[in-house]
């Protein structure tokens, strides 16, 4: 390949004086209580300690609503009305007859699709953009799958017949919330499990929606009950005698401490953790498009994703290449207002996580990372961080070390590499 | 450049279901309110208000013209375009016509639209045009060559024609939708750029499809490889269909963002 002289030219404008006029989407339909109770057998139910704490909206910090503190009495409660609701009408319902229940939780879900994206947005700072073309279809689309298996599960497998297990108590993260619990609530049903669901203290307002949508299509009551809380809520469901599976979605860290409550008793488990994937090009790649599945990989959901691409390893024949077009691209995203229609990213989910991609940052810089961050203005209020690159060399692994696969961060860390 | 020291294998390959998927952010873009009215007034003022009919007569170039000057006469401020695109016989009725206005007048050549011609021909044609007063030429790429692999062929003959055009400006239209692939569009792209071209063009208007949004795209992405790698910049010219107001509108904002001039 002919080497050429790059030529040294100015860098890119990229504020040239066309922009795109603020779209937000409307909020005005949405229906949000000021205090939301738990769901338990079917209904409402204050929590018995009388706690409940707030949910606030992370792109301005007002809070959204009030949210009950389930404690270890309610969590027995929802645990009893599951197993109640497991004797006596989702185990002894046809097969078919469960899947009807699903489907119509699916169609009510498409029906309030709206709503629920709006609010997912809200609560959990995910641009707009992503919840009405991802998170919410997506989610409807799991109960409209699980409702066709309702009847067909226990056929899968050759020579073997499916069963239900019994109660399964599912406690799940902030970064997908009605997703993941729709990833949750859907297969367990079909299979003709009763649920206790626990979403992450940050984001439990689509789940509370989607209860009411659980009550609107008239199931049994009992066979899904939602508790909100925090860790200590998720404690007291891991270590109920009458659950019979516990799923989790969420940090290695936590899946660790269920691995070890639950060892040595007859619960089963399945648990989803962190992991972070590496992106890796050569110089023969088609480079633009590349470039972009960089970027989708690790600003998609502002890096909240667990297989999130935060590691880029590069050729070092086109390593300056990719860099400056990686800058480029990135000077193109549109950070800010989550409800605007043309946001790419969002606000991160809490200020907790908001701190420890600071800290992370920090330690890269420290560990001679070069430190490259998109020339956006953020907004003054609520959590954010701007598009970031960290570039290093291959000897910088402490911050692998940490604990680094759990955070969730909308910063790529890149390395060259030599073939 | 020299055509030496220019290699296709320098362009990179194109991954289609990328470029779609780039394709779709841009189209779910909200442009409304200014964005949508700068949008509109920016392209107007780029537009090549274009007649390349068989049928095409003095009377229709002139009111042609009329209308390129005063898009319309009620809204004074909407800008008038760029320049009108005609055959090269009908460029002198253009430019007694515009005299006196800023819109330039554009003339087809090189045996347009096919470029079945031999070099001589369209040399001498490209030159008759800018002698009639042409500030533009629009030529086509012998995509027959192209697709047979013979580059050096067609980079000559851009290079010849840039040459006949003197100090008009050259346009080198691809015509896109008869070279199949987006690793296509991105080689004759750079293959045009660095023989010379000011402006890289998608299409004449005879072929479908014509200018869609991944073409634009590729196209603006050599652009501004071109850019770092020269520091020229080349302009882009999708050609599409007046009517087509929102692929308008997405292509314009792929343009905005990507930064680079479009025509």
């Amino acid at each position: 390949m002919a080497k050429k002289q790059t030529k040294k030219t100015a860098a890119i404008k990229f504020d040239t004086d066309w922009t795109y006029a603020p779209a937000p989407e409307s909020k005005d339909h949405i229906r949000l209580e000021e205090k939301y109770d738990l769901f338990i057998d079917g209904k409402f139910t204050p929590p018995s300690s009388g706690k409940y704490f707030e949910t606030i909206n992370p792109a301005n910090e007002k809070k959204l609503a009030m949210v009950s503190d389930a404690n270890e009495k309610d969590v027995d409660k929802a645990v009893s009305s599951a197993r109640n609701a497991y004797d006596k009408y989702w185990s002894k319902m046809p097969a078919k007859e469960r899947g009807k229940y699903i489907y119509r939780i699916a169609r009510i879900m498409q029906e309030r699709a709206r709503e629920l994206a709006v609010i997912e947005t809200m609560d959990g700072g995910k641009a707009i953009r992503e919840s009405r073309d991802v998170d919410v279809p997506l989610a409807a689309s799991h109960f409209f799958y699980y409702a066709g298996w309702a009847d067909k599960v226990k056929y899968a497998v050759p020579g073997a017949s499916a069963r239900p297990l019994g109660v399964a108590g599912q406690i799940i993260p902030w970064n997908f919330p009605l997703l993941m619990a729709a990833w949750k609530i859907a297969p367990a049903l079909a299979a003709g499990n009763t649920v206790v669901l626990k979403p992450a203290e940050t984001t439990p307002l689509t789940a509370l929606k989607l209860a009411e949508i659980i009550r609107d299509a008239d199931l049994p009551p009992g066979v899904v009950n939602i508790i909100t809380g925090a860790g200590a809520t998720g404690a007291a469901l891991v270590n109920h005698p009458d659950i019979n599976k516990i799923a989790f979605t969420g940090s290695t860290d936590v899946g660790k401490i269920i691995q070890k409550a639950i060892a040595g008793t007859n619960k089963k488990y399945t648990l989803e953790l962190g992991g972070k994937a590496a992106n890796i090009i050569f110089e023969d790649a088609p480079i633009d498009q590349a470039v972009e599945g960089v970027i989708n990989g690790i600003f998609f959901n502002q890096g909240h994703v667990c297989c999130a691409g935060s590691r880029l390893f590069i050729q070092e024949s086109i390593a300056a290449k990719v860099i400056r077009k990686l800058k480029d691209r990135m000077e193109t995203l549109i950070v800010g207002d989550p409800l605007d229609k043309n946001t790419d990213i969002g606000a991160i989910n809490s200020r907790m996580q908001a701190d420890k991609i600071k800290q992370y940052l920090k330690i890269g810089v420290n560990e001679g990372g070069e430190m490259y961050q998109s020339s956006c203005s953020l907004p003054t209020k609520g959590f954010w961080c701007k598009p970031t690159i960290l570039q290093m060399f291959l000897n910088h692994r402490e911050l692998y070390k940490k604990k680094f696969s759990d955070l969730f961060w909308p910063f790529r860390h890149s390395e060259r590499l030599k073939k | 450049m020299k055509r030496s020291d220019f290699s296709l294998s320098d362009s990179p390959a194109i991954d289609q279901v990328g470029v779609e998927e780039r394709i779709s952010r841009f189209t779910k873009r909200s442009i409304k309110k200014e964005s949508k009215m700068t949008a509109l007034k920016m392209a107007l003022s780029m537009v090549d208000l274009t007649t390349l009919e068989a049928k095409d007569t003095p009377g229709k170039v002139k009111q042609l013209c009329t209308k390129a000057m005063h898009p319309h006469s009620i809204f004074p401020d909407i800008p008038s375009v760029a320049a009108v695109c005609v055959y090269p016989n009908l460029v002198r009725v253009a430019k007694t016509t515009l005299q006196g206005s800023k819109v330039k007048v554009a003339a087809v050549a090189t045996a347009f639209p096919s470029g079945m011609s031999t070099r001589k021909v369209k040399l001498e044609e490209t030159k008759w045009a800018v002698g009639e007063g042409a500030d533009e030429i629009d030529m086509v790429i012998s995509r027959g060559h192209f697709l047979a692999g013979e580059y050096g062929f067609v980079y000559d003959e851009i290079a010849a024609v840039k040459e006949a055009c003197g100090n008009a400006h050259l346009k080198v239209i691809l015509e896109t939708g008869e070279l199949s692939t987006l690793d296509n569009v991105r080689r004759a792209s750079d293959l045009a750029m660095h023989a010379g071209a000011d402006f890289i063009k998608t299409s004449t208007g005879k072929i479908q499809p014509a200018a869609t949004l991944p073409v634009t795209l590729v196209m603006l992405e050599a652009i501004r490889d071109f850019y770092y790698e020269t520091g020229k910049q080349i302009g882009m010219k999708p050609a599409v269909e007046l009517q087509q107001l929102n692929l308008h509108f997405n292509i314009w904002s792929c343009c905005a963002k990507h930064s680079v001039t479009t025509g």
